[in-house]
């Protein structure tokens, strides 16, 4: 029996946000826990991301947002998904996102949103329970 | 500083102060294994006249206004006049920006500074693709001179200095200043203010770039030259620590970093054949204020020194306005916490203190709700006042450097001095920031220290209150939004300018700026013709980003 796969993240950087601190940092907290991490770099669009997610074949995308645009980003990445039958790649994400937004966010598809102060162990658990290789 | 005997005696004292300690230290323990700062360096207990007797006062602290200038640069400092209190702002669009600089002005705040939405930070106008989700959000809103225009109504720019937070646009920006002056009948030899212009830390840190490094460093330089002739009072760079620590770099890398990026500065433009002290008083510099306290003044009066130095001894300069380093404080955004966002106000305050007994020549303080979005009125308010107790009630401004003198703050001082000469000797060997950045050593030291901050803070050797300690819940606050119509009002504002303006002009100097950026032309003459015109910044930057190409994010992490 084949050992299971190790589980693989995609870390996405869209919009104009430079803000790649948290990016980078739960990135490497991720690889440290060990699942397989790519990091897109920054400034890219919601298709590119798609792109990316698809190409390399990953079971989580996680986008890390701190413009104020997550409202229109989230969305839009989990549509294309769609439109791309890779619905099954889990959408979550973290960055300044106001509580109130939050819900309308999960609604659309997003699976968790970690806001500010989040440990890395927390969401290397969440992932651990949440999120299987696919396949 | 202190005589022999002096320093014979202290030590006899202090093993006895030793000795008495470690019987005390074996039934009640400190409270730590280790007592470090924010940037994880270990402080002692103690400090004594042994901790400062390498330092010479005359040599190495001296008279505010003399260098090396580790008391400030100025011979009054605020008992002459107080630090500029300028609060970062933009918001939505230029309407809503101009109304929340006109409240700012009547509440106190005494000089301006913009805050810009990405697709202006980055060289696109509100109807790119790239534009999508992001108008208004970050800040306001420009495409066009009719935007600059509507952000200074009723702001008379002979009156009040303003400071820019753009780079890779940052001459199209000032461009633009320089038109709406002129327009209110203001000579671009009287106004005053600062552009960020400084691209070498968007590479380390903020990441707002555009063109490669070195067409970047080329356009700086135009600005450089230009104002240096053409707009005297304009400081033409603020050389930017702030998002160097903003983006996880400790105290020392901070103040390295943004010093070596100040040599890459000076000496690119001495190679232009300008004459250091023609244009080194015009540079200006951009400090974080972070919260721990004692290690953030060391860094500012070790910056006074550190540039002094270099400016006298690596540049010869001779003029002593060269060898100051005039710098503007913000205070740490990512100090503070969405938990519990009025303790924010607590932690500002801090800061603001640290920036102000660092000798600070103008601040930003934050406001509590900054975690979540731009700042509300009321919030603001309350981080501006902030700054007038600070210099109004608090006594802190009637003496020069207060904390000279203080073994500790000496010695810190001292130690950040070394510390910083360090990295930069470091960078100096590998050819200089701009070989540096492109090897990716100041992006991997940064990416580094934000690592293992974080690690710090995840098993609680750090303390944040209300995040990994003091833990409880707080009732939801009240947070800025942008109204979806001031989107379509944008765009349609653009639109009619597109329509309205002379587009054959427009196409004319467009063609004039890409031929003297091939040729190596002066462009600030240019861009200014062609934002007199309206043309967009995005119509500018794509003739950049078509002559010189794109910079990419090779992604480090």
């Amino acid at each position: 029996m084949s050992p299971q796969r190790k589980i693989r993240i995609l870390i996405g950087k869209p919009g104009l946000d430079g803000h790649d601190r948290g990016a980078k940092v739960i990135a490497r907290g991720f690889r440290d826990a060990g699942f397989e991490v790519i990091y897109t770099g920054l400034h890219q669009t919601p298709e590119q991301i798609v792109a990316a997610a698809i190409q390399e074949d990953v079971d989580a995308v996680g986008l890390s947002i701190l413009s104020g645009a997550h409202d229109y980003i989230f969305p839009e990445v989990i549509e294309l998904l769609k439109k791309k039958g890779a619905e099954d790649i889990v959408v979550f994400g973290g960055g300044i996102i106001p509580e109130e937004d939050i819900p309308a966010l999960i609604q659309y598809g997003v699976k968790a949103i970690f806001t500010p102060g989040t440990p890395i162990e927390e969401a290397v658990k969440w992932v651990r329970e949440n999120i299987k290789p696919r396949k | 500083m202190f005589k022999e005997d002096q320093l014979k005696k202290v030590e006899e004292e202090k093993k006895k102060w030793i000795e008495d300690l470690s019987k005390i230290l074996c039934e009640t323990p400190e409270r730590l294994a280790r007592f470090t700062t924010i940037s994880d360096m270990e402080i002692k207990g103690l400090y004594t006249p042994d901790d400062i007797k390498e330092i010479d006062y005359s040599r190495d602290i001296g008279f505010p206004g003399i260098y090396p200038f580790t008391r400030g640069i100025q011979p009054s400092m605020y008992r002459g006049r107080l630090w500029t209190m300028r609060m970062f702002s933009g918001l939505g669009g230029p309407e809503e920006t101009n109304k929340r600089f006109h409240y700012l002005l009547d509440h106190g705040e005494t000089g301006l500074s913009i805050a810009f939405h990405y697709p202006t930070l980055m060289g696109y106008d509100s109807d790119s693709p790239n534009a999508r989700g992001e108008i208004g959000k970050c800040g306001v809103a420009i495409d066009t001179l009719k935007d600059m225009e509507i952000l200074f109504e009723g702001i008379p720019l002979d009156k009040v200095t303003t400071s820019m937070t753009i780079n890779p646009p940052a001459s199209i920006l000032l461009a633009m200043y320089i038109v709406v002056a002129e327009k209110q009948g203001v000579s671009k030899k009287q106004i005053g203010g600062t552009i960020q212009n400084d691209m070498l830390k968007e590479f380390i840190a903020q990441k707002t770039f555009m063109l490669p490094p070195k067409p970047s460093m080329r356009i700086i330089v135009d600005t450089i030259e230009y104002c240096t002739k053409e707009v005297p009072r304009w400081n033409t760079i603020s050389i930017s620590g702030y998002h160097i620590r903003e983006a996880g770099a400790t105290a020392a890398q901070e103040l390295a970093f943004t010093l070596a990026d100040g040599i890459a500065y000076v000496e690119a433009a001495m190679e232009r054949g300008l004459n250091v002290d023609d244009f080194a008083p015009r540079l200006s510099f951009f400090f974080d204020s972070h919260i721990d306290f004692f290690e953030e003044v060391a860094k500012f009066r070790a910056a006074r020194r550190i540039w002094a130095k270099i400016m006298q001894e690596r540049f010869m300069a001779k003029n002593p306005r060269s060898w100051m380093l005039r710098f503007h404080t913000q205070t740490a955004g990512c100090s503070l916490t969405a938990q519990q966002p009025f303790n924010n106000v607590v932690r500002t305050a801090y800061e603001a203190l640290a920036a102000v007994l660092g000798g600070t020549q103008s601040l930003h303080t934050n406001s509590l709700d900054e975690t979540y979005a731009i700042p509300t009125e009321e919030a603001v308010t309350i981080a501006l006042r902030t700054q007038q107790i600070l210099a109004e009630e608090t006594g802190v401004a009637n003496t020069i450097d207060p904390l000279a003198g203080s073994y500790f703050v000496e010695a810190l001082t001292q130690k950040m001095e070394d510390q910083a000469w360090e990295y930069i000797r470091k960078i100096d060997e590998i050819g200089g920031m701009v070989a540096a950045i492109e090897r990716g050593y100041p992006q991997a030291q940064v990416a580094e220290s934000a690592y293992r901050y974080q690690k710090q803070i995840d098993s609680s050797e750090k303390v944040i209150v209300g995040v990994n300690k003091h833990v409880t819940d707080h009732p939801p606050i009240t947070i800025w939004r942008m109204r979806p119509e001031i989107e379509e009002r944008q765009l349609k504002r653009l639109k009619e300018v597109k329509g309205s303006r002379n587009n054959s002009k427009v196409k004319q100097c467009l063609q004039q700026i890409r031929k003297a950026s091939q040729e190596g032309e002066n462009l600030m003459p240019h861009i200014i013709n062609a934002t007199r015109e309206y043309a967009t910044i995005q119509e500018i930057c794509d003739v950049w980003r078509d002559v010189f190409g794109r910079y990419t994010d090779p992604g480090y992490f």
